[in-house]
């Protein structure tokens, strides 16, 4: 079973009348996702892809069971769609949804902890539990279940790395992106915690990024706690100037903080190995995975 | 969105923050007057959006109309930090009995707003978060009820201020955390905040960067971003603002595109790995269309710097062929003067490839590969 979704993943699709809201869902479908309902003001009692459609949440959640939600709808209204989901007590909620303001993602992100909903995004791919549950715009050929808890502040650089790990056999428990932003509903450090009680997780790979210091936390936790699987890091911008927003809201070193090598060290003085070029990400799991089977199985032949 | 020291004062003064007396001027003559009308000695400060702006030269001080006046002839027109001066705010320099720092960004570690205030003011934050970090005052602001005046006395009460002092310097700081809120700031920042000789408050320098994804609830803001605000980008990032292209000029001679903003910088990391120096980053985003490939290679070869281009894309929501079309239509319209290393997988790739295969371009398979070609063209040519 993935973490956070799964085989009882049941969703609603928030925007889905939205070119790309209905794009996915299609997708969604195909994949296997079970979506019970979509929800666009106005568009109530319409049908989209088979899907039917409701103007509000309320109504959607009267007529179909569901416990997730995944927004598609455009920035200016994306923190009322993710309130009117909290409020309905959907506890997963992936937010698609790109250039959200700061100040509307902290409130966001604030009462979800207190309704204790998980927030994946903003600004996010969203999450895969390859072959039980695809929650998100990642296109599936390149995701294959496997032994790898994948957790990301990028999209195709996922994909390049999962891709990676597809082929080398490892394959993925499930793949979360965490958003592009700066304020995200999840951290590297929630995540690591889901992937540790997980029994399908055999390891981790960590894609961070510059800007902000998650990959740090990350470090540090790993470290204190003795994270008892191994974690393979990978993270980009080494090149990247100071002051400069690359891509993502959230790729960006300010002043001091958020450089690459501040990063890079962090892990590395937890005993957390960084991969030089993403396809490395697969190959030096795999060595570590192989490693450590071995002196298991030497300990339990002792 | 930086705004300039003026527009950030016109601000603070809307919300009754004390700031020094002073007028925006664009000529030497104008400069003179202001200060005649001032009728006391003057800092000259030019409006540029660049940091490091006091130690480059771009503050001068004048205790007349005519020492004024000379010094913005120095100013006006001149090249700061490869940025022309353009504008000087004139103000009445206030003599400081203290210099303080009051700001507010966001945390995102605790997705939350912060607000930091240091005893320790005019000089960099973070330097004194270094050097002096006892002296640096943290307060995180609960986003469900936000700044309240208690946070303030708190904050006031360990700067060391009591009875009156007290109530003014709380005032300043729950009214710009009004500012932040109100103007989506994702960073407010007064230093220094001056304690007077006669012991007021004042805003002597403040600096406002507003959150570029709210900037549709400040459209007065939107208009001059791309009009004329961002003096410091060069041609192709001015184009690339225009096209919806995030692009980020850097200094070497290998020009990139790719999909995808993680993508792109593992790109020029691999790039850089194998010994050569990326030109810019170029992230044409998720879904690019044949057009806005297009556009991506007409601003990258724009770059004179630029010996050669590698082309990433990992093809998900992104199809293969739209890229390879993109790629052949920037051909048409303005040739490719340089060599071009293309990575070309995901969805539709077979498509994708044909077409280029057609119009004899080439392709590879592997982003390491393609950089390690891209890398030894670069060499060759330069």
């Amino acid at each position: 079973m993935g973490v956070f979704v799964g085989k009882h993943t049941r969703a609603i699709i928030q925007g889905i009348t939205g070119g790309q809201g209905s794009f996915h869902t299609r997708l969604m479908l195909d994949y296997g996702t079970r979506i019970v309902a979509g929800v666009t003001p106005t568009k109530g009692g319409t049908q989209v892809h088979g899907v039917p459609v409701y103007d509000t949440v309320e109504e959607s959640l009267k007529k179909h069971e569901a416990n997730a939600s995944i927004i598609f709808v455009p920035a200016p209204f994306a923190a009322d769609a993710a309130f009117e989901a909290i409020e309905a007590e959907l506890k997963t909620i992936v937010i698609i949804t790109e250039h959200i303001p700061v100040k509307d993602a902290i409130q966001v992100v604030a009462r979800a902890k207190q309704a204790k909903a998980t927030i994946i995004g903003p600004n996010t791919p969203g999450i895969i539990a390859p072959n039980e549950c695809k929650l998100g715009i990642m296109p599936a050929h390149v995701f294959r279940r496997g032994v790898v808890g994948v957790a990301s502040r990028s999209g195709t650089l996922t994909y390049e790395i999962a891709t990676g790990l597809s082929v080398s056999g490892l394959g993925q428990s499930t793949c979360i992106g965490l958003g592009g932003d700066p304020i995200v509903g999840l951290s590297f450090v929630d995540v690591l915690k889901e992937f540790e009680r997980d029994s399908q997780t055999k390891a981790v790979a960590l894609i961070g990024e510059i800007g902000g210091n998650l990959e740090e936390l990350a470090a540090e936790y790993i470290a204190k706690e003795g994270y008892s699987k191994p974690v393979e890091a990978f993270i980009a911008g080494r090149t990247a100037p100071p002051g400069k927003r690359m891509g993502h809201a959230g790729a960006i070193i300010m002043g001091r903080t958020g450089t690459a090598a501040s990063k890079i060290e962090a892990f590395k003085r937890s005993g957390v190995d960084v991969a030089e070029k993403p396809r490395d990400v697969a190959k030096l799991l795999a060595e570590r995975l192989k490693k450590k089977s071995i002196s298991t199985r030497g300990k339990s032949e002792k | 969105m930086k705004l300039y020291e003026h527009e950030a004062k016109a601000i603070a003064q809307k919300y009754e923050i004390p700031i020094p007396r002073g007028e925006l001027a664009n000529s030497s003559i104008l400069v003179k007057e202001v200060t005649a009308k001032l009728g006391v000695s003057v800092a000259i400060k030019a409006q540029i959006l660049v940091s490091g702006r006091g130690k480059a030269g771009g503050i001068l001080f004048a205790n007349s109309p005519r020492e004024a006046e000379t010094a913005a002839k120095k100013l006006l027109g001149a090249e700061i930090k490869g940025v022309k001066v353009k504008e000087v705010l004139v103000e009445e320099k206030i003599v400081a009995k203290k210099d303080l720092y009051f700001g507010i960004t966001t945390d995102r570690a605790k997705c939350s707003y912060v607000a930091i205030a240091s005893s320790e003011g005019g000089i960099d934050i973070e330097e004194v978060a270094v050097t002096m970090p006892e002296r640096v005052i943290k307060v995180f602001i609960e986003p469900t009820y936000g700044f309240r005046s208690y946070h303030a006395y708190q904050i006031t009460r360990k700067l060391g201020y009591a009875g009156s002092q007290l109530r003014d310097l709380a005032t300043i700081f729950l009214k710009l955390y009004k500012v932040a809120m109100d103007y989506d700031a994702e960073l407010i920042e007064i230093n220094p905040l001056i304690e007077t000789v006669e012991g007021k408050f004042v805003a002597a320098d403040s600096r406002i960067l507003i959150d570029d994804n709210a900037l549709y609830r400040h459209p007065e803001y939107k208009e001059r971003l791309i009009l004329e605000g961002e003096t410091e980008l060069s041609a192709q990032e001015i184009e690339a603002k225009k096209t919806g292209l995030a692009y980020v000029k850097l200094d070497g001679n290998i020009g990139i595109i790719g999909n995808g903003a993680g993508l792109v910088m593992a790109t020029l990391d691999a790039v850089q790995l194998y010994g050569g120096k990326p030109a810019n980053f170029l992230d044409v985003g998720g879904g690019a269309s044949a057009d806005m490939t297009s556009s991506a290679l007409n601003i990258v070869l724009s770059d004179p710097k630029v010996e050669v281009v590698f082309i990433n894309i990992l093809g998900g929501i992104t199809r293969c062929d739209d890229v390879a079309k993109g790629i052949l239509e920037a051909k048409k319209r303005v040739g490719f003067t340089k060599p071009i290393v293309i990575r070309l997988v995901g969805t539709n790739e077979e498509e994708g490839r044909r077409i280029l295969t057609e119009a004899g371009v080439h392709f590879l398979d592997s982003m390491e590969e393609a950089a390690m070609k891209a890398v030894e063209i670069a060499k060759t040519e330069g």
